[in-house]
């Protein structure tokens, strides 16, 4: 079985015009949404109160919401939470309030409506903490960047370097982007997530540029612009393999996973499916705009070595 | 030819054999158990008290499953039983508790509830664990509190405002007042002589104080501030002091496997597995109990008024009376080194006190001044006083010292772990907390190994029937992996936790990666017209340059991730730099070997089982020439 019969080379730079201008408007588009509307930080970044209630049976949100209204804390939420059955407060800092005392007086109200409410989970974020978390959440991008720049300028040239980064960069954005036009919990795992889709794209990007590379060594009379098409035609099926393989196990993360590894599961498929994108259309692309060249690649080889990578 | 040499073969073998070994602790389950250990610093868990146990369960009739002996720190161990079910469990804890507690207020010993690994004797003899689950997976509480340094510091200052005071009286030096001034102490002068045989005298005094003049005329000033490492060492102590209190608070939990460590310079975290008491633990590490030595003032005692502040004291027989104090404070909870339930010369139940060099010195003053005359030892706890001691000085008393009576043993052991309670050096608050049930710790261990589970399925499925026996040995080598991983975790007993589960199924979605790159280009090979050989060692070569740089990018995010999380982010990060190791590893050579052993040795090899290699030109697939 063979799922990629690919008889020609094709022109993914042909179309990478077309699909660049699409990732412009839709990474605006993200950021937009990012700037006017902001991200929903769980508690870890800003700080108050997540609890957890099971009921035996299907909760009454609205009594509930009706009972955390009645202590007069400024805005809160209240959702459901995986089942009918679980719910999710979330409650703002309160000053004069010491950690857990709201879930604490929370929980005696919800008690005194229904005693077979249940607190299965509490997490108390004082704001010194949230904001720190938020610093070294952006320490740690960052120092992912840096490194991973490094890395490629090292192994391979700045230009690719510079496309790699700008390319998953993208990604990040638009995955964080999603999140914000969702209004979907952005927390700390979620953070994770987005720095190891991070990782993983760049890898993809080396992968190709590595064809990239040889194929500069190997087809001494292709233009940049075939060599390119050439590499990612030979590495297509690897890469639709591979992400497949790895979207098998976020999405089984997503559907068996539960509610307290959803939007993990969610960060890391969206960002797979980006980082494919990502790598084909575009890292080649800013490379290719960036003029990398055949000498860029390769440094000055000796005659036998050249003979023997020709076919 | 394809073949390792044996050596290879061997490092692999050995590789897998302690892989295999560390990861079966993991599958025995737990076993519950009953922990006792010591409540109290000078109560001893000893063989005589295993042997203790022993006996109150065989006369309980109880059966027991071993009972074992385990140290959880320095000079510090657990004695721990294990039984069946948890009926028994129950009636044993029952029976342990009455039999070494005597008094249920007092209890010597920690009586505790605990599930215990049910590994093997052999494999714990090697020192091989289960993997050590987070709270998010055994359920219990988290608290990070945070060590209010700036209290700390600010009550060293007013002790030094008053040890300036008596220092200046002693040598005889006018001033015109001493008063805190921010983070200094101002002491005024009114001529320069003064100032300066004060200067010296202060600097003689400590030298771990920064002395500087200021004013000029009539209006001289001294400004005293501790130095940069004296605010340090405060600082350390202050937070060395709390941990330990923390200890002897957490020890009234009876919680089973209690963690309390320091995180960064003002900060302890603590964890108690199996707690769903929530308000009762924050309540009993919350006190913010704290000591105060101070005279009593017997002039309103004797007219029976309350003086400028009296506290309670409850007496022995149970009635209390209200003990008027003098304003001065000679000593408190932080110069506080030790307190413990000793004998006298008399061989009289007494409590041995001993304080720092400056409580020590204070103490000394305060007794010699006030010979003869009442000192009480009082307890704050959430603002209230309580007189827990009140005695006549017979002699003057210094670093060490012992508070004697009509004291039974009982008494002093009490007094003596109240007065080391009360010795918190700084205020502490909660400033994270979480607490999970211990249903929903069960349902994100299933939650999470099953996701691992059927992901890991398809991708094995996936991969046999897309590339035959190349995806068996990746699946195979992807099993290694697994193996590995949960090997490697349970050795360094790192923490999982449910992202770290996440980790590892994210982990295995990556490292097939490998496996992919490696036989697609095994496939390319055979397509270019390679013989089955040839193209195994060209494939696994070409792929190798290229899976260690994806893998170093992807090490890169990692590690940022590792040294920049926390909480949840590191347990993610922890297995997700594991893993990537692993992957390598597995991917590479396991695979490699098994290629070799499976192929390496046919000299005529006619094709190789990797599905059907499709050749441009043909139409259908055909097997690989």
């Amino acid at each position: 079985m063979e799922f990629f019969r690919i008889k020609r080379t094709i022109p993914f730079m042909k179309y990478s015009l077309i699909l660049n201008g699409i990732s412009v408007v839709t990474f605006l588009v993200a950021v937009g949404f990012l700037v006017f509307r902001g991200l929903n930080l769980s508690v870890e970044f800003t700080g108050g109160t997540l609890m957890e209630v099971r009921y035996s049976q299907a909760a009454d949100l609205e009594k509930i919401r009706g009972a955390v209204e009645g202590k007069g804390w400024g805005e809160f939420q209240v959702q459901n939470f995986g089942t009918s059955r679980d719910v999710l407060i979330r409650l703002p800092l309160q000053p004069g309030y010491s950690s857990g005392q709201q879930a604490e007086k929370v929980m005696a109200t919800l008690k005194a409506q229904d005693a077979s409410a249940e607190l299965q989970r509490v997490e108390f974020v004082g704001p010194a903490v949230g904001a720190e978390l938020a610093h070294d959440g952006a320490v740690a991008l960052i120092i992912v960047v840096v490194g991973i720049m490094i890395y490629l300028a090292f192994r391979f040239e700045w230009k690719f370097s510079v496309a790699a980064i700008i390319a998953n960069l993208h990604d990040v954005i638009l995955v964080v982007g999603l999140f914000a036009i969702f209004g979907w919990e952005f927390s700390l795992p979620v953070l994770a997530a987005i720095l190891a889709v991070l990782g993983y794209s760049v890898n993809e990007s080396v992968i190709i540029f590595d064809r990239v590379r040889e194929h500069f060594k190997r087809y001494r009379k292709m233009s940049t612009v075939e060599v390119i098409d050439s590499a990612i035609t030979a590495t297509i099926s690897r890469t639709m393999i591979t992400h497949g393989s790895t979207l098998c196990m976020t999405l089984a993360m997503l559907i068996f996973g539960g509610p307290a590894l959803h939007y993990f599961a969610l960060a890391l498929t969206i960002g797979i499916v980006f980082g494919i994108y990502s790598s084909v259309f575009v890292a080649a692309a800013i490379a290719m705009y960036l003029g990398v060249k055949r000498e860029d690649l390769i440094k000055p080889v000796k005659k036998e070595e050249e003979q023997s990578l020709v076919p | 030819m394809n073949r390792y040499p044996l050596w290879k073969y061997i490092v692999i073998a050995v590789a897998l054999l302690i892989g295999t070994v560390y990861t079966l602790p993991n599958f025995f389950g737990e076993a519950p158990a009953v922990q006792v250990s010591s409540a109290k610093g000078t109560v001893r868990v000893d063989a005589a008290l295993m042997g203790r146990i022993e006996t109150v369960l065989k006369e309980a009739g109880l059966a027991h499953q071993g009972v074992s002996m385990d140290a959880t720190g320095q000079n510090n161990f657990t004695v721990r039983a294990r039984f069946a079910d948890t009926d028994t469990q129950l009636r044993a804890k029952d029976v342990v508790d009455r039999a070494l507690n005597r008094d249920a207020a007092d209890p010597s010993f920690v009586v505790a509830l605990n599930l215990v690994p049910r590994t093997p004797q052999w494999l714990a003899a090697l020192r091989a664990a289960p993997m050590y689950l987070g709270l998010d997976l055994r359920g219990g509480v988290h608290f990070l509190m945070q060590v209010d340094m700036r209290q700390a510091v600010d009550k060293r200052m007013e002790a030094l405002t008053g040890e300036l005071r008596t220092l200046l009286r002693e040598k005889n030096l006018r001033h015109t007042g001493i008063s805190r001034a921010g983070s200094e102490v101002e002491v005024r002068f009114r001529d320069e002589e003064t100032r300066k045989r004060a200067d010296g005298v202060i600097r003689d005094f400590n030298r771990d104080l920064l002395v500087r003049d200021e004013g000029s005329g009539e209006d001289l000033r001294l400004l005293v501030a501790l130095s940069p490492n004296a605010t340090r060492d405060i600082q350390a102590n202050a937070l060395k002091q709390n941990i330990g209190t923390l200890h002897n608070r957490i020890n009234e939990l009876g919680v089973a496997e209690p963690v309390i460590q320091q995180q960064g310079a003002d900060r302890v975290v603590v964890q108690l597995p199996g707690v769903q008491d929530v308000a009762r633990a924050k309540q009993i590490l919350g006190r913010t109990a704290t000591l105060e030595i101070r005279l009593v003032d017997e002039e309103a005692m004797a007219a029976n008024s309350p003086g400028a502040q009296s506290v309670p004291e409850r007496r022995p027989d149970g009635s209390t009376r209200s003990v008027p104090l003098r304003r001065q404070v000679v000593v408190t909870g932080d110069q506080l080194i030790d307190a413990n339930a000793t004998f006298d010369e008399n061989q009289r139940p007494a409590v041995a006190v001993s304080l720092d060099a400056r409580g020590g010195a204070a103490m000394r003053q305060a007794s010699r001044e006030n010979l003869k005359k009442l000192m009480a030892i009082v307890l704050y706890e959430k603002g209230r006083g309580e007189a827990i001691s009140v005695a006549t000085i017979q002699s003057e008393l210094g670093n060490r010292w012992q508070i004697t009576g009509q004291f039974s043993t009982q008494e002093t052991n009490d007094l003596a772990l109240l007065i080391r309670s009360g010795s918190l050096a700084a205020p502490m608050e909660i400033i994270e907390e979480r607490t999970i049930g211990p249903s929903l710790g069960a349902e994100n261990i299933e939650r999470g190994f099953k996701s691992t589970l059927y992901g890991f399925l398809a991708i094995a499925v996936f991969m046999v029937v897309y590339y035959r026996v190349f995806g068996l040995i990746s699946a195979v080598a992807l099993t290694a992996n697994v193996m590995l991983l949960v090997a490697l975790l349970s050795m360094l007993q790192a923490t999982l936790t449910l992202p770290g589960i996440a980790a590892i199924a994210l982990t295995l979605g990556m490292a097939i990666d490998a496996n992919v790159l490696i036989n697609e280009r095994v496939r390319e090979e055979l397509r270019a017209g390679r013989t089955p050989q040839q193209a195994i060692t060209e494939g696994y070569d070409k792929a190798f340059a290229t899976i260690l740089d994806s893998n170093i990018t992807t090490l890169i995010a990692g590690l940022a991730l590792l040294l920049f999380g926390s909480g949840p982010v590191r347990g993610f990060a922890v297995v997700h730099c594991l893993g990537i190791l692993t992957s390598i590893f597995t991917a590479v050579f396991v695979s490699r070997a098994l290629v070799n052993l499976t192929y390496g040795s046919r000299k005529k090899l006619g094709s190789l089982s990797i599905g059907a290699v499709w050749k441009p030109g043909t139409t259908a697939g055909a097997n690989a020439k």
